[in-house]
Protein backbone atom coordinates (compact mmCIF):
# COMPACT_ATOMS: atom_id res chain seq x y z
CA UNK A 1 0.00 0.00 0.00
CA UNK A 2 1.05 3.67 -0.68
CA UNK A 3 1.51 5.89 1.70
CA UNK A 4 0.41 8.93 -0.44
CA UNK A 5 -2.21 10.60 1.79
CA UNK A 6 -5.63 11.44 0.64
CA UNK A 7 -7.65 13.21 2.67
CA UNK A 8 -5.96 15.24 5.53
CA UNK A 9 -7.69 17.98 8.16
CA UNK A 10 -5.98 19.96 10.23
CA UNK A 11 -7.57 21.69 13.25
CA UNK A 12 -10.76 21.32 11.41
CA UNK A 13 -13.72 22.90 13.58
CA UNK A 14 -17.77 23.31 12.83
CA UNK A 15 -19.75 25.26 15.17
CA UNK A 16 -23.59 25.06 14.49
CA UNK A 17 -25.21 28.12 17.17
CA UNK A 18 -22.58 28.66 19.29
CA UNK A 19 -21.94 24.99 19.76
CA UNK A 20 -18.72 23.05 18.48
CA UNK A 21 -19.84 19.94 16.03
CA UNK A 22 -16.15 19.35 15.33
CA UNK A 23 -13.55 20.41 17.43
CA UNK A 24 -9.93 20.64 16.06
CA UNK A 25 -10.04 17.52 14.21
CA UNK A 26 -6.88 16.44 12.25
CA UNK A 27 -6.44 13.04 11.18
CA UNK A 28 -5.13 11.76 7.67
CA UNK A 29 -6.20 8.94 5.74
CA UNK A 30 -4.00 7.37 2.75
CA UNK A 31 -4.36 5.93 -0.49
CA UNK A 32 -5.92 2.82 -0.67
CA UNK A 33 -7.41 2.05 2.56
CA UNK A 34 -10.34 1.62 4.41
CA UNK A 35 -10.56 3.85 6.84
CA UNK A 36 -13.13 3.39 9.32
CA UNK A 37 -14.93 6.32 11.45
CA UNK A 38 -16.39 5.41 14.38
CA UNK A 39 -18.30 7.24 17.06
CA UNK A 40 -21.60 7.72 18.41
CA UNK A 41 -24.74 8.98 16.93
CA UNK A 42 -23.85 13.43 16.89
CA UNK A 43 -20.18 12.81 17.35
CA UNK A 44 -19.71 14.96 14.18
CA UNK A 45 -18.72 12.33 11.69
CA UNK A 46 -21.54 13.01 9.01
CA UNK A 47 -20.29 16.80 9.55
CA UNK A 48 -17.14 16.25 9.05
CA UNK A 49 -17.87 14.39 5.71
CA UNK A 50 -19.82 17.66 4.61
CA UNK A 51 -17.20 19.45 5.30
CA UNK A 52 -14.86 17.16 2.95
CA UNK A 53 -17.51 17.35 0.56
CA UNK A 54 -17.21 21.40 0.65
CA UNK A 55 -20.82 21.42 1.49
CA UNK A 56 -20.74 23.11 4.77
CA UNK A 57 -17.72 25.60 5.32
CA UNK A 58 -15.61 24.82 8.19
CA UNK A 59 -15.78 27.36 10.83
CA UNK A 60 -11.66 27.17 11.17
CA UNK A 61 -9.09 24.72 10.17
CA UNK A 62 -8.53 23.38 7.09
CA UNK A 63 -9.12 20.22 4.88
CA UNK A 64 -7.40 19.06 1.71
CA UNK A 65 -8.77 16.38 -0.22
CA UNK A 66 -6.58 15.29 -3.18
CA UNK A 67 -4.50 17.92 -2.38
CA UNK A 68 -7.66 20.50 -2.98
CA UNK A 69 -8.98 22.38 -0.45
CA UNK A 70 -13.09 21.54 -0.47
CA UNK A 71 -13.80 24.98 0.73
CA UNK A 72 -12.00 26.75 -1.93
CA UNK A 73 -12.89 24.46 -4.75
CA UNK A 74 -15.63 22.15 -4.20
CA UNK A 75 -16.99 21.43 -8.08
CA UNK A 76 -13.61 19.92 -8.66
CA UNK A 77 -13.18 17.67 -5.05
CA UNK A 78 -17.09 16.51 -5.17
CA UNK A 79 -16.76 14.87 -9.06
CA UNK A 80 -13.88 13.10 -7.48
CA UNK A 81 -15.71 11.98 -4.51
CA UNK A 82 -18.52 9.77 -4.18
CA UNK A 83 -20.92 10.22 -1.30
CA UNK A 84 -23.19 7.39 0.04
CA UNK A 85 -25.38 9.34 2.27
CA UNK A 86 -27.24 8.04 5.38
CA UNK A 87 -30.33 7.87 3.96
CA UNK A 88 -29.47 7.25 0.40
CA UNK A 89 -31.63 10.55 -1.14
CA UNK A 90 -32.87 8.49 -4.27
CA UNK A 91 -35.63 9.86 -6.42
CA UNK A 92 -38.29 7.24 -5.39
CA UNK A 93 -40.28 7.99 -8.59
CA UNK A 94 -36.86 7.04 -10.79
CA UNK A 95 -36.16 3.80 -11.77
CA UNK A 96 -32.55 2.71 -11.07
CA UNK A 97 -31.30 3.32 -14.81
CA UNK A 98 -32.83 6.83 -14.55
CA UNK A 99 -31.06 7.55 -11.21
CA UNK A 100 -28.08 6.70 -12.26
CA UNK A 101 -28.40 8.47 -16.15
CA UNK A 102 -29.12 11.28 -13.97
CA UNK A 103 -26.67 11.40 -12.03
CA UNK A 104 -23.93 10.63 -14.98
CA UNK A 105 -25.44 13.79 -16.63
CA UNK A 106 -25.02 15.77 -13.59
CA UNK A 107 -20.99 14.54 -13.85
CA UNK A 108 -21.01 14.91 -17.44
CA UNK A 109 -20.58 11.60 -18.38
CA UNK A 110 -20.89 11.41 -21.74
CA UNK A 111 -24.10 9.25 -23.10
CA UNK A 112 -22.63 6.46 -24.63
CA UNK A 113 -19.69 5.96 -21.33
CA UNK A 114 -22.51 6.62 -19.36
CA UNK A 115 -24.29 3.33 -20.61
CA UNK A 116 -22.11 1.10 -20.63
CA UNK A 117 -21.07 1.93 -17.20
CA UNK A 118 -24.71 1.57 -15.98
CA UNK A 119 -25.33 -1.89 -17.21
CA UNK A 120 -22.08 -2.86 -15.98
CA UNK A 121 -22.33 -1.24 -12.33
CA UNK A 122 -25.93 -2.82 -12.17
CA UNK A 123 -24.65 -5.96 -12.71
CA UNK A 124 -22.09 -6.06 -10.31
CA UNK A 125 -23.89 -5.00 -7.40
CA UNK A 126 -27.19 -7.12 -8.56
CA UNK A 127 -29.39 -4.87 -9.50
CA UNK A 128 -29.21 -5.81 -13.13
CA UNK A 129 -32.41 -7.71 -12.51
CA UNK A 130 -34.76 -4.69 -10.71
CA UNK A 131 -33.22 -1.69 -12.76
CA UNK A 132 -36.74 -0.87 -14.43
CA UNK A 133 -38.29 -1.01 -10.91
CA UNK A 134 -39.17 2.39 -9.23
CA UNK A 135 -36.32 2.97 -6.39
CA UNK A 136 -39.42 4.03 -4.04
CA UNK A 137 -39.99 0.00 -3.97
CA UNK A 138 -37.00 -1.10 -3.37
CA UNK A 139 -35.57 -2.27 0.05
CA UNK A 140 -33.16 -1.10 2.04
CA UNK A 141 -30.45 -2.66 1.02
CA UNK A 142 -31.20 -2.28 -2.67
CA UNK A 143 -31.04 1.13 -2.33
CA UNK A 144 -27.54 0.65 -0.37
CA UNK A 145 -26.31 -1.00 -3.38
CA UNK A 146 -27.83 1.31 -5.76
CA UNK A 147 -25.26 3.53 -4.32
CA UNK A 148 -22.21 1.58 -4.59
CA UNK A 149 -23.33 1.40 -8.02
CA UNK A 150 -23.45 5.52 -8.25
CA UNK A 151 -20.08 5.31 -6.85
CA UNK A 152 -18.77 3.16 -9.62
CA UNK A 153 -20.54 5.39 -12.29
CA UNK A 154 -19.04 8.64 -11.18
CA UNK A 155 -15.58 6.59 -11.07
CA UNK A 156 -14.85 7.91 -7.87
CA UNK A 157 -11.48 8.31 -6.23
CA UNK A 158 -12.24 8.72 -2.96
CA UNK A 159 -16.05 7.29 -1.48
CA UNK A 160 -17.52 8.50 1.86
CA UNK A 161 -20.03 5.77 2.74
CA UNK A 162 -22.26 7.43 5.70
CA UNK A 163 -23.34 3.99 7.99
CA UNK A 164 -24.00 1.82 4.90
CA UNK A 165 -25.07 -1.46 6.83
CA UNK A 166 -27.20 0.83 8.81
CA UNK A 167 -30.26 -1.39 9.20
CA UNK A 168 -29.44 -3.88 6.79
CA UNK A 169 -30.36 -7.78 7.28
CA UNK A 170 -27.50 -9.89 8.05
CA UNK A 171 -27.57 -11.53 4.24
CA UNK A 172 -27.73 -7.54 3.04
CA UNK A 173 -24.91 -6.63 5.28
CA UNK A 174 -22.43 -8.99 4.06
CA UNK A 175 -23.26 -8.05 0.44
CA UNK A 176 -22.60 -4.50 1.11
CA UNK A 177 -19.12 -5.91 3.03
CA UNK A 178 -18.31 -7.60 0.12
CA UNK A 179 -18.81 -4.73 -2.53
CA UNK A 180 -17.16 -2.06 0.07
CA UNK A 181 -14.06 -4.28 -0.25
CA UNK A 182 -14.19 -5.02 -3.96
CA UNK A 183 -14.16 -1.39 -4.35
CA UNK A 184 -11.30 -0.92 -2.38
CA UNK A 185 -9.27 -4.48 -4.37
CA UNK A 186 -10.18 -3.51 -7.69
CA UNK A 187 -11.00 0.00 -8.34
CA UNK A 188 -8.48 1.26 -5.97
CA UNK A 189 -10.78 3.29 -4.11
CA UNK A 190 -9.60 5.45 -1.10
CA UNK A 191 -12.71 4.59 1.42
CA UNK A 192 -13.72 6.67 4.77
CA UNK A 193 -16.45 4.26 5.80
CA UNK A 194 -18.24 4.96 8.77
CA UNK A 195 -20.71 3.16 10.78
CA UNK A 196 -21.50 1.44 14.18
CA UNK A 197 -20.92 -2.31 12.89
CA UNK A 198 -17.94 -2.60 15.18
CA UNK A 199 -17.58 -6.07 13.78
CA UNK A 200 -17.47 -5.61 10.23
CA UNK A 201 -15.17 -2.45 10.39
CA UNK A 202 -12.67 -4.44 12.43
CA UNK A 203 -12.94 -7.18 9.74
CA UNK A 204 -12.71 -4.44 6.57
CA UNK A 205 -10.70 -1.70 7.84
CA UNK A 206 -7.01 -1.20 7.78
CA UNK A 207 -7.13 2.05 10.33
CA UNK A 208 -9.75 3.46 12.39
CA UNK A 209 -10.38 6.69 14.15
CA UNK A 210 -12.63 7.17 16.75
CA UNK A 211 -14.68 10.75 17.21
CA UNK A 212 -16.62 11.24 20.27
CA UNK A 213 -18.05 14.75 20.88
CA UNK A 214 -16.86 16.26 18.43
CA UNK A 215 -13.02 15.59 19.07
CA UNK A 216 -10.80 12.49 17.23
CA UNK A 217 -9.86 10.69 20.69
CA UNK A 218 -8.36 7.82 18.74
CA UNK A 219 -6.52 7.03 15.23
CA UNK A 220 -4.69 4.47 13.74
CA UNK A 221 -4.25 0.61 13.33
CA UNK A 222 -6.48 -1.52 15.67
CA UNK A 223 -3.67 -3.40 16.77
CA UNK A 224 -1.95 -0.50 17.48
CA UNK A 225 -5.27 1.36 19.25
CA UNK A 226 -5.67 -2.18 21.29
CA UNK A 227 -1.90 -1.96 22.60
CA UNK A 228 -2.15 1.29 23.57
CA UNK A 229 -5.37 0.86 25.62
CA UNK A 230 -4.69 -2.97 26.53
CA UNK A 231 -0.84 -3.28 26.04
CA UNK A 232 -2.06 -6.13 24.27
CA UNK A 233 -2.27 -7.23 20.25
CA UNK A 234 -5.84 -7.50 18.90
CA UNK A 235 -6.29 -11.34 19.36
CA UNK A 236 -7.53 -11.14 23.20
CA UNK A 237 -9.46 -7.87 22.31
CA UNK A 238 -12.37 -6.96 20.81
CA UNK A 239 -12.62 -3.29 18.73
CA UNK A 240 -15.85 -3.37 20.56
CA UNK A 241 -14.05 -3.13 23.85
CA UNK A 242 -11.90 -0.96 22.67
CA UNK A 243 -14.52 1.36 21.12
CA UNK A 244 -16.37 0.91 24.97
CA UNK A 245 -13.24 1.55 26.61
CA UNK A 246 -12.80 4.71 24.91
CA UNK A 247 -16.05 5.57 25.13
CA UNK A 248 -15.62 5.14 28.90
CA UNK A 249 -13.03 7.60 29.22
CA UNK A 250 -14.09 10.30 27.14
CA UNK B 1 -23.67 26.59 -16.10
CA UNK B 2 -22.78 22.87 -15.69
CA UNK B 3 -25.51 20.49 -15.27
CA UNK B 4 -28.79 23.08 -15.60
CA UNK B 5 -29.93 21.06 -18.20
CA UNK B 6 -30.07 18.14 -16.61
CA UNK B 7 -31.65 19.65 -13.97
CA UNK B 8 -34.53 21.65 -16.15
CA UNK B 9 -35.14 17.99 -17.89
CA UNK B 10 -35.74 16.03 -14.41
CA UNK B 11 -37.87 19.40 -13.47
CA UNK B 12 -39.93 19.83 -16.48
CA UNK B 13 -40.62 15.65 -16.25
CA UNK B 14 -41.35 15.39 -13.08
CA UNK B 15 -43.99 18.61 -13.33
CA UNK B 16 -45.52 17.08 -16.25
CA UNK B 17 -45.93 13.35 -14.86
CA UNK B 18 -47.33 14.94 -11.69
CA UNK B 19 -51.31 15.21 -10.82
CA UNK B 20 -50.48 18.64 -9.33
CA UNK B 21 -49.65 19.86 -12.51
CA UNK B 22 -52.23 18.26 -14.86
CA UNK B 23 -55.02 19.25 -12.51
CA UNK B 24 -54.01 22.69 -12.33
CA UNK B 25 -53.89 22.99 -15.66
CA UNK B 26 -57.04 21.15 -16.95
CA UNK B 27 -58.90 23.31 -14.41
CA UNK B 28 -57.43 26.99 -16.07
CA UNK B 29 -58.12 25.27 -19.16
CA UNK B 30 -61.52 24.42 -18.95
CA UNK B 31 -62.50 27.70 -17.13
CA UNK B 32 -61.05 29.74 -19.37
CA UNK B 33 -62.87 27.72 -22.68
CA UNK B 34 -66.18 28.82 -21.02
CA UNK B 35 -65.29 31.84 -20.57
CA UNK B 36 -63.85 32.58 -24.10
CA UNK B 37 -66.99 30.87 -25.33
CA UNK B 38 -69.48 32.38 -23.60
CA UNK B 39 -67.86 36.16 -24.34
CA UNK B 40 -67.75 35.21 -27.94
CA UNK B 41 -70.95 34.87 -28.11
CA UNK B 42 -72.14 37.53 -26.59
CA UNK B 43 -69.67 40.12 -28.55
CA UNK B 44 -71.18 38.29 -31.66
CA UNK B 45 -74.67 38.79 -30.99
CA UNK B 46 -74.33 42.48 -29.39
CA UNK B 47 -71.73 43.42 -32.04
CA UNK B 48 -73.54 42.37 -35.01
CA UNK B 49 -72.81 44.75 -37.81
CA UNK B 50 -70.24 46.83 -35.80
CA UNK B 51 -67.26 45.94 -37.57
CA UNK B 52 -64.69 47.47 -35.41
CA UNK B 53 -61.06 47.36 -35.34
CA UNK B 54 -60.28 46.18 -31.33
CA UNK B 55 -63.16 43.75 -31.25
CA UNK B 56 -61.37 40.91 -31.49
CA UNK B 57 -59.62 41.89 -28.11
CA UNK B 58 -62.66 42.08 -26.18
CA UNK B 59 -62.65 38.28 -26.05
CA UNK B 60 -60.65 38.87 -23.03
CA UNK B 61 -61.60 41.95 -21.84
CA UNK B 62 -65.48 41.73 -21.58
CA UNK B 63 -66.84 39.79 -17.95
CA UNK B 64 -68.30 36.33 -18.94
CA UNK B 65 -72.44 35.52 -18.09
CA UNK B 66 -73.51 36.30 -15.03
CA UNK B 67 -70.95 38.63 -14.22
CA UNK B 68 -68.03 35.88 -14.09
CA UNK B 69 -64.35 37.15 -14.82
CA UNK B 70 -62.95 38.27 -17.50
CA UNK B 71 -60.02 36.26 -19.03
CA UNK B 72 -57.67 39.07 -18.11
CA UNK B 73 -59.18 39.60 -14.48
CA UNK B 74 -59.42 35.50 -14.71
CA UNK B 75 -55.31 35.26 -14.90
CA UNK B 76 -54.60 38.17 -12.89
CA UNK B 77 -56.77 36.50 -9.53
CA UNK B 78 -55.72 32.75 -10.74
CA UNK B 79 -52.14 33.23 -12.42
CA UNK B 80 -50.60 33.47 -9.05
CA UNK B 81 -51.88 30.30 -7.77
CA UNK B 82 -50.52 28.54 -10.61
CA UNK B 83 -47.19 29.39 -9.76
CA UNK B 84 -47.62 28.74 -6.19
CA UNK B 85 -49.10 25.39 -7.01
CA UNK B 86 -45.91 24.58 -9.15
CA UNK B 87 -43.43 26.18 -6.72
CA UNK B 88 -44.44 25.99 -3.05
CA UNK B 89 -42.07 22.64 -2.07
CA UNK B 90 -39.33 23.10 -4.87
CA UNK B 91 -36.26 23.19 -1.86
CA UNK B 92 -38.35 21.67 1.36
CA UNK B 93 -39.85 18.33 -0.61
CA UNK B 94 -36.12 17.71 -1.94
CA UNK B 95 -34.66 18.57 1.50
CA UNK B 96 -37.01 16.32 3.28
CA UNK B 97 -36.74 13.24 1.28
CA UNK B 98 -32.72 13.85 1.31
CA UNK B 99 -32.42 14.34 -2.21
CA UNK B 100 -31.07 17.97 -1.86
CA UNK B 101 -27.71 16.58 -0.44
CA UNK B 102 -27.75 13.56 -3.13
CA UNK B 103 -28.14 16.50 -5.64
CA UNK B 104 -25.65 19.05 -4.00
CA UNK B 105 -23.03 16.62 -3.25
CA UNK B 106 -22.79 15.84 -7.49
CA UNK B 107 -20.32 18.59 -8.74
CA UNK B 108 -22.67 21.54 -9.84
CA UNK B 109 -22.73 24.77 -8.18
CA UNK B 110 -25.49 25.22 -5.76
CA UNK B 111 -27.03 27.87 -7.61
CA UNK B 112 -27.67 25.40 -10.27
CA UNK B 113 -30.36 23.78 -8.80
CA UNK B 114 -32.50 27.06 -7.69
CA UNK B 115 -31.99 28.55 -11.25
CA UNK B 116 -32.42 25.35 -12.59
CA UNK B 117 -36.10 24.74 -11.24
CA UNK B 118 -37.08 28.55 -11.20
CA UNK B 119 -36.64 28.09 -15.31
CA UNK B 120 -38.32 25.16 -15.83
CA UNK B 121 -41.05 26.58 -13.81
CA UNK B 122 -40.74 29.50 -16.07
CA UNK B 123 -40.75 27.13 -19.41
CA UNK B 124 -43.72 25.33 -17.60
CA UNK B 125 -45.64 28.64 -17.62
CA UNK B 126 -44.90 29.89 -20.26
CA UNK B 127 -46.02 26.62 -22.25
CA UNK B 128 -49.83 26.39 -20.27
CA UNK B 129 -50.09 30.47 -21.15
CA UNK B 130 -49.52 29.87 -24.54
CA UNK B 131 -51.43 27.19 -24.98
CA UNK B 132 -54.26 28.22 -23.30
CA UNK B 133 -54.17 31.56 -25.15
CA UNK B 134 -53.82 29.82 -28.48
CA UNK B 135 -57.35 28.13 -28.03
CA UNK B 136 -59.20 30.98 -26.73
CA UNK B 137 -58.11 32.72 -29.55
CA UNK B 138 -58.87 30.00 -31.73
CA UNK B 139 -62.45 29.29 -30.02
CA UNK B 140 -62.88 33.43 -30.17
CA UNK B 141 -62.27 33.16 -34.22
CA UNK B 142 -64.53 30.53 -34.63
CA UNK B 143 -66.97 31.97 -32.79
CA UNK B 144 -66.85 35.17 -33.93
CA UNK B 145 -65.83 35.14 -37.03
CA UNK B 146 -63.70 37.62 -37.00
CA UNK B 147 -59.89 37.80 -37.41
CA UNK B 148 -57.40 40.02 -35.45
CA UNK B 149 -55.33 41.60 -37.27
CA UNK B 150 -51.82 42.26 -36.92
CA UNK B 151 -51.53 44.72 -34.49
CA UNK B 152 -54.38 42.72 -32.02
CA UNK B 153 -51.92 39.88 -32.38
CA UNK B 154 -48.96 41.85 -31.20
CA UNK B 155 -50.90 42.80 -28.36
CA UNK B 156 -51.56 39.15 -27.71
CA UNK B 157 -48.13 38.78 -27.67
CA UNK B 158 -47.34 41.51 -25.32
CA UNK B 159 -49.81 40.12 -22.58
CA UNK B 160 -48.54 36.91 -22.94
CA UNK B 161 -45.09 38.01 -21.98
CA UNK B 162 -46.56 40.08 -18.95
CA UNK B 163 -48.57 37.39 -17.68
CA UNK B 164 -45.90 35.13 -17.94
CA UNK B 165 -43.57 37.24 -15.57
CA UNK B 166 -46.67 38.06 -13.35
CA UNK B 167 -47.20 34.30 -13.04
CA UNK B 168 -42.78 33.78 -12.48
CA UNK B 169 -42.82 36.45 -10.07
CA UNK B 170 -45.42 34.35 -7.70
CA UNK B 171 -43.14 30.83 -8.68
CA UNK B 172 -40.20 32.84 -7.32
CA UNK B 173 -42.31 33.24 -4.20
CA UNK B 174 -43.60 29.94 -3.45
CA UNK B 175 -39.69 29.40 -4.24
CA UNK B 176 -38.61 31.74 -1.76
CA UNK B 177 -41.52 30.00 1.09
CA UNK B 178 -39.77 26.73 -0.20
CA UNK B 179 -36.02 27.93 1.15
CA UNK B 180 -37.69 29.74 4.04
CA UNK B 181 -39.95 26.70 5.37
CA UNK B 182 -38.93 23.11 6.10
CA UNK B 183 -42.06 21.78 5.83
CA UNK B 184 -44.04 22.07 3.04
CA UNK B 185 -47.40 22.39 4.15
CA UNK B 186 -46.22 25.76 6.17
CA UNK B 187 -44.40 27.15 3.10
CA UNK B 188 -48.21 26.22 0.80
CA UNK B 189 -49.64 28.47 3.60
CA UNK B 190 -47.45 31.11 3.47
CA UNK B 191 -48.03 31.30 -0.34
CA UNK B 192 -51.25 31.46 0.15
CA UNK B 193 -51.67 33.70 2.81
CA UNK B 194 -49.32 36.03 0.67
CA UNK B 195 -51.50 35.54 -1.88
CA UNK B 196 -55.15 36.28 0.09
CA UNK B 197 -53.64 39.29 1.17
CA UNK B 198 -52.81 41.35 -1.99
CA UNK B 199 -55.96 39.88 -4.19
CA UNK B 200 -58.71 40.18 -1.51
CA UNK B 201 -57.30 42.20 2.24
CA UNK B 202 -54.78 44.65 0.35
CA UNK B 203 -57.43 46.39 -2.41
CA UNK B 204 -60.42 46.55 -0.04
CA UNK B 205 -58.05 47.29 2.78
CA UNK B 206 -56.40 50.38 0.95
CA UNK B 207 -59.89 51.64 -0.54
CA UNK B 208 -61.05 51.59 3.03
CA UNK B 209 -58.74 53.78 4.47
CA UNK B 210 -59.04 56.43 1.60
CA UNK B 211 -62.38 56.16 1.78
CA UNK B 212 -61.95 57.22 5.89
CA UNK B 213 -58.84 59.58 5.44
CA UNK B 214 -60.49 61.56 2.54
CA UNK B 215 -64.11 61.50 4.16
CA UNK B 216 -64.63 65.16 4.70
CA UNK B 217 -64.65 66.60 1.14
CA UNK B 218 -66.68 64.27 -0.64
CA UNK B 219 -68.57 66.24 -2.85
CA UNK B 220 -65.23 68.14 -3.81
CA UNK B 221 -64.27 66.55 -7.35
CA UNK B 222 -60.76 67.87 -6.69
CA UNK B 223 -60.68 65.82 -3.53
CA UNK B 224 -62.03 62.64 -5.51
CA UNK B 225 -59.57 62.98 -8.39
CA UNK B 226 -56.87 63.24 -4.97
CA UNK B 227 -58.11 60.17 -3.68
CA UNK B 228 -58.39 58.42 -6.30
CA UNK B 229 -54.53 59.29 -7.30
CA UNK B 230 -53.64 57.85 -4.07
CA UNK B 231 -55.25 55.05 -3.90
CA UNK B 232 -53.89 54.02 -7.52
CA UNK B 233 -50.15 54.53 -6.03
CA UNK B 234 -50.78 52.79 -3.05
CA UNK B 235 -52.56 49.87 -4.69
CA UNK B 236 -49.26 49.28 -6.85
CA UNK B 237 -47.67 47.72 -4.30
CA UNK B 238 -49.48 44.97 -5.44
CA UNK B 239 -48.26 42.60 -7.77
CA UNK B 240 -52.12 41.88 -8.82
CA UNK B 241 -52.49 45.70 -9.35
CA UNK B 242 -49.03 46.26 -11.43
CA UNK B 243 -50.22 43.17 -13.54
CA UNK B 244 -53.75 44.30 -13.81
CA UNK B 245 -52.99 48.53 -15.02
CA UNK B 246 -50.42 46.48 -17.62
CA UNK B 247 -52.35 43.97 -19.31
CA UNK B 248 -55.57 46.24 -19.31
CA UNK B 249 -53.61 48.98 -21.23
CA UNK B 250 -52.00 46.32 -23.69
CA UNK B 251 -55.10 44.65 -24.52
CA UNK B 252 -57.38 47.23 -24.47
CA UNK B 253 -56.22 50.33 -27.22
CA UNK B 254 -59.33 52.37 -26.04
CA UNK B 255 -57.91 52.58 -22.92
CA UNK B 256 -56.19 56.36 -22.84
CA UNK B 257 -55.09 56.35 -19.21
CA UNK B 258 -53.35 53.76 -16.80
CA UNK B 259 -56.95 53.92 -14.73
CA UNK B 260 -59.95 56.52 -16.06
CA UNK B 261 -62.22 57.25 -12.38
CA UNK B 262 -64.66 56.92 -15.51
CA UNK B 263 -64.05 53.68 -16.39
CA UNK B 264 -63.89 52.62 -12.89
CA UNK B 265 -67.56 53.94 -12.41
CA UNK B 266 -69.43 53.14 -15.82
CA UNK B 267 -71.58 50.48 -15.72
CA UNK B 268 -71.05 47.03 -17.82
CA UNK B 269 -72.69 49.29 -21.69
CA UNK B 270 -70.03 52.16 -21.51
CA UNK B 271 -67.66 48.82 -22.36
CA UNK B 272 -69.54 48.44 -25.38
CA UNK B 273 -70.79 51.92 -26.26
CA UNK B 274 -69.61 53.45 -30.05
CA UNK B 275 -67.73 56.12 -28.33
CA UNK B 276 -65.26 53.62 -26.82
CA UNK B 277 -63.95 52.81 -30.09
CA UNK B 278 -62.71 56.10 -31.39
CA UNK B 279 -59.44 56.99 -31.52
CA UNK B 280 -57.78 53.43 -30.33
CA UNK B 281 -53.99 53.93 -28.90
CA UNK B 282 -51.21 52.52 -31.29
CA UNK B 283 -49.85 49.66 -29.66
CA UNK B 284 -46.43 51.89 -29.21
CA UNK B 285 -48.04 53.95 -27.25
CA UNK B 286 -49.83 51.81 -25.01
CA UNK B 287 -46.70 49.82 -24.51
CA UNK B 288 -45.20 53.14 -23.12
CA UNK B 289 -47.76 53.85 -20.84
CA UNK B 290 -47.06 50.40 -19.52
CA UNK B 291 -43.56 49.88 -19.46
CA UNK B 292 -43.47 51.46 -15.86
CA UNK B 293 -45.74 48.99 -14.23
CA UNK B 294 -43.72 46.08 -16.65
CA UNK B 295 -40.35 47.39 -14.45
CA UNK B 296 -42.26 47.00 -11.19
CA UNK B 297 -43.27 43.65 -12.18
CA UNK B 298 -39.60 42.56 -13.45
CA UNK B 299 -38.16 44.55 -10.48
CA UNK B 300 -40.43 42.62 -7.52
CA UNK B 301 -39.34 39.43 -9.84
CA UNK B 302 -35.67 40.01 -9.45
CA UNK B 303 -35.79 40.91 -5.32
CA UNK B 304 -37.93 38.07 -4.49
CA UNK B 305 -35.42 35.71 -6.52
CA UNK B 306 -32.27 38.00 -5.29
CA UNK B 307 -33.91 37.01 -1.82
CA UNK B 308 -34.37 33.19 -2.41
CA UNK B 309 -31.01 33.01 -3.66
CA UNK B 310 -29.13 34.81 -0.53
CA UNK B 311 -31.07 32.39 1.08
CA UNK B 312 -30.35 29.57 -0.32
CA UNK B 313 -26.18 30.27 -0.92
CA UNK B 314 -26.17 30.47 2.72
CA UNK B 315 -28.08 27.90 3.82
CA UNK B 316 -26.21 25.29 5.79
CA UNK B 317 -26.60 21.33 4.23
CA UNK B 318 -26.37 19.46 7.70
CA UNK B 319 -27.05 15.90 8.06
CA UNK B 320 -30.35 14.83 7.64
Amino acid sequence: MSTETVIETRELTKIYNGQAAVENLSFSVNAGEIFGFLGPNGAGKTTTLLMLLGLTEPSSGSARVLGMDPARNPIKVKSMIGYLQENMGFYGDLNARQMLRFISELNDITAEIAEERIASALQSVGLAEEQDKKIAAYSRGMRQRLGIAELLIKDSKVAFLDEPTLGLDPDGTNRMIELIQSLCRDKKMTILLSSHMLHQVQKICHRIGIMIKGRMVAQGEIDQLAEEKFGVGKEQYTLEEIYMKYFQEA
Amino acid sequence: MRGIQTIIKKELADHFASYRFTIIFALIAMISLITAYMVGWKIKTEMEGMASQSAFLLLFTLPGAMGLFSLVQFVAFFGPLVGLVLGFDTINRERNEGTLSKLLSQPIYRDVVINGKFLAGVALITVMMVSIVLVITALGLIVMGIIPGIEEIWRIIVYLIISIIYISFWLGVAILFSILFRSTATSALAALAIWIFFSIIFPYSVSVMANNIFETAENDPEAIVRRAKVVKVIILLSPQELYTEATATIIDPTRKSSRSIINMSAGPMESLSMARFSGPLPLLQSILIVVPYIISLVALSVICFAISYAVFMRQEIRSL
